[in-house]
């Protein structure tokens, strides 16, 4: 069981920061202690970006945070895409459906379970919710084992289902998307409307869902990142290369080049880690105003 | 059945029916198959608990629980204090450009945790990682990271690295939800810094802390994804049995031994559940 955080909204305390932060002055030696905690955090990405200008050759005989004499980085996106008949795409294209489906699917069951559980009193809700919060303390991993065995026994493994339904799970978004029902949506507003006669499923479509986006958001970003970022459940499940997401093909790709025999292509697995983790991070940087918001509503752990 | 009731549960059903078949569903089915034993022949056979008692005696298991307590034990203190350091730090108002800092130390929580492993194990390699650079270029002979002896605190680094930036965010957003009038009058007071960390800062935290111990140490419990990759890469540093998680991966796919794999997986479940409960247990008893 995990304990509730304290949870308040984070517009409350929007307009007196800035004076506040205004009257603080600035302190180097500060900056420069956490400058470093920079560095360390930035240079691996550093070398992943240089190292992905290199040739194979450029790879082994050049100093790792520098350039080497050939600029190959268009060359070897040109090679990824095209390496082994253009699977790359094709794995790239997986990981995008698998995350439209499992992240966006975990994101809207969440969303309308934790709005659910929010706004309506009803019979069975606190053991429902205990059930659920318990769930959060359980490793998903240790569960991936025994969802393989169970799938193989329903005969689903090796197929995209079984990298979506297990994501489609997230106590975690519920828990959030629970917390910003209670804070973001009145009841009042939903009285008023029922008063007017309007649908339940209308009234969440139109009114509850917009004052809940900068939560959906957030819980959606973070659904997102685990589904991309997943490693065990597709390599427990599927065999089939061409269903594979770009995670695991990667990771093929290094097993690959470090197996005796194996076609050796360390720069297609630097750049291609490269183009896996550019699209996270740029909605990151683009979406940075909602989820840092939503985040300020309450801890979120996936 | 109530009107509202029903509307309650529509909202809810399609989340719990996920849940049945993903959740509850393995559980279930786990613990069932702990309880049989399958042979090639004579089939599968009710064993009762004797797969427990085997895990129980199991030096390979125990082996990979101790690895990961170790790994609990070290890092995620390590990584939970780096965070508070640098979430007071950014919180505190006195860094130029906390803004560039938030977010450029929080990015590494976007890397998906194969990239991360392949990253940090090629810098730590000497075939064209930094490690070998620096060897070659002063010619030194550092320690290498990649040694079995050292690659538990590899590990560590990596994880650390992925996870600092997201555990601080956390703690920072708890900060910046403080109320601002509670700093004004310890100002008016006279208190100093420190003292505001201490007797407001801190205890703000409390939840959030607790909430960031917990998962740090169900993550540290499921290690998989960073000996599987480095396997590749060191392969005598990472043994089958490296961690539950891929002892239970090894005992499925590698041996076949589907029940005794199940067993594990119930064995780890347990053990992750009652760790988190007694950390949760302390921390309230320690508030109250």
């Amino acid at each position: 069981m995990v304990a509730a955080p304290t949870i308040r909204p984070a517009a409350r305390r929007q307009p007196l920061p800035k004076k506040r932060r205004q009257a603080q002055p600035r302190n180097k030696t500060l900056t420069v202690v956490t400058a470093l905690m920079v560095a360390y955090t930035l240079l691996p990405l550093a070398w992943l970006l240089i190292s992905a200008t290199k040739t194979q050759e450029g790879l082994l005989d050049s100093f790792g945070l520098w350039f080497a004499d050939d600029f190959a980085l268009f060359d070897n996106i040109g090679r990824v895409f095209t390496y082994q008949d253009g699977i790359y795409p094709r794995w790239l294209l997986n990981t995008v459906f698998y995350v439209v489906a499992g992240a966006g699917g975990a994101t809207l069951l969440s969303t309308l379970a934790g709005y659910g559980l929010s706004k309506f009193a009803f019979r069975g809700r606190r053991a429902v919710f205990a059930v659920i919060l318990g769930a959060v303390a359980v490793p998903p991993t240790a569960l991936a084992v025994p969802t393989f065995l169970l799938f193989a026994k329903m005969g689903i493994t090796d197929s995209p289902w079984a990298v979506i339904i297990p994501t489609l799970m997230a106590p975690f978004s519920l828990y959030l998307m629970w917390t910003f029902s209670n804070e973001a949506v009145p009841n009042e507003i939903l009285e008023s409307a029922r008063v007017d006669g309007a649908g339940e499923f209308r009234i969440f479509f139109k009114l509850a869902l917009p004052l809940l986006a900068p939560g959906t958001v957030t819980a959606l970003l973070f659904n997102v990142v685990m589904t991309w970022n997943n490693l065990f459940l597709p390599l427990i499940m599927l065999k089939d290369r061409h269903l594979y997401p770009i995670t695991l093909g990667i990771y093929t790709w290094n097993q690959q080049s470090q197996t005796v025999g194996g076609d050796v292509v360390f720069n297609l697995v630097i750049t291609g880690s490269l183009l896996a983790v550019i699209p996270l991070i740029a909605a990151f940087l683009l979406l940075q105003r909602y989820w840092q918001s939503g985040l300020a509503a309450g801890s979120v752990k996936q | 059945m109530t009107r509202r009731t029903w509307i309650g549960w529509q909202f809810v059903a399609p989340f719990l029916a996920v849940f049945a078949l993903v959740f509850l569903a393995p559980i279930v089915y786990s613990v069932y198959l702990s309880l049989y034993r399958t042979r090639l022949i004579g089939g599968t056979s009710f064993v009762g608990a004797e797969n427990y008692t085997k895990a129980l005696h199991d030096p390979q298991f125990w082996s990979a629980v101790g690895r990961v307590s170790l790994f609990m034990v070290v890092q995620v203190p390590i990584m939970l204090l780096l965070a508070l350091l640098i979430a007071l730090a950014i919180d505190s108002g006195r860094l130029y450009g906390a803004a560039f800092f938030r977010i450029s130390i929080f990015l590494p929580y976007a890397v998906p945790a194969v990239v991360a492993t392949l990253m940090w194990g090629f810098i730590y390699g000497d075939r064209f990682g930094l490690v070998g650079n620096i060897n070659d270029y002063f010619g030194v002979h550092l320690p290498d990271p990649l040694a079995p002896d050292l690659v538990l605190a590899s590990i560590g680094n990596i994880v650390t690295w992925e996870f600092v930036g997201y555990n601080m965010l956390i703690l920072y957003s708890a900060l910046r939800v403080v109320d601002t009038s509670l700093y004004e009058a310890a100002a008016i007071d006279g208190a100093g810094q420190w003292r505001i960390i201490r007797a407001i800062k801190l205890p703000a935290l409390r939840g959030p802390l607790l909430i960031t111990t917990m998962f740090s140490i169900i993550g540290s419990f499921q290690m998989f994804t960073e000996p599987v990759v480095l396997k590749t890469i060191a392969p005598n540093a990472i043994l089958t049995y490296f961690a539950p998680n891929y002892y239970a991966w090894q005992l499925s796919f590698g041996g076949q031994q589907y029940n005794y794999s199940a067993t594990v997986a119930v064995v780890m479940g347990l053990i992750t559940m009652l760790v988190a409960y007694l950390v949760q247990a302390r921390a309230v008893r320690k508030a109250g």
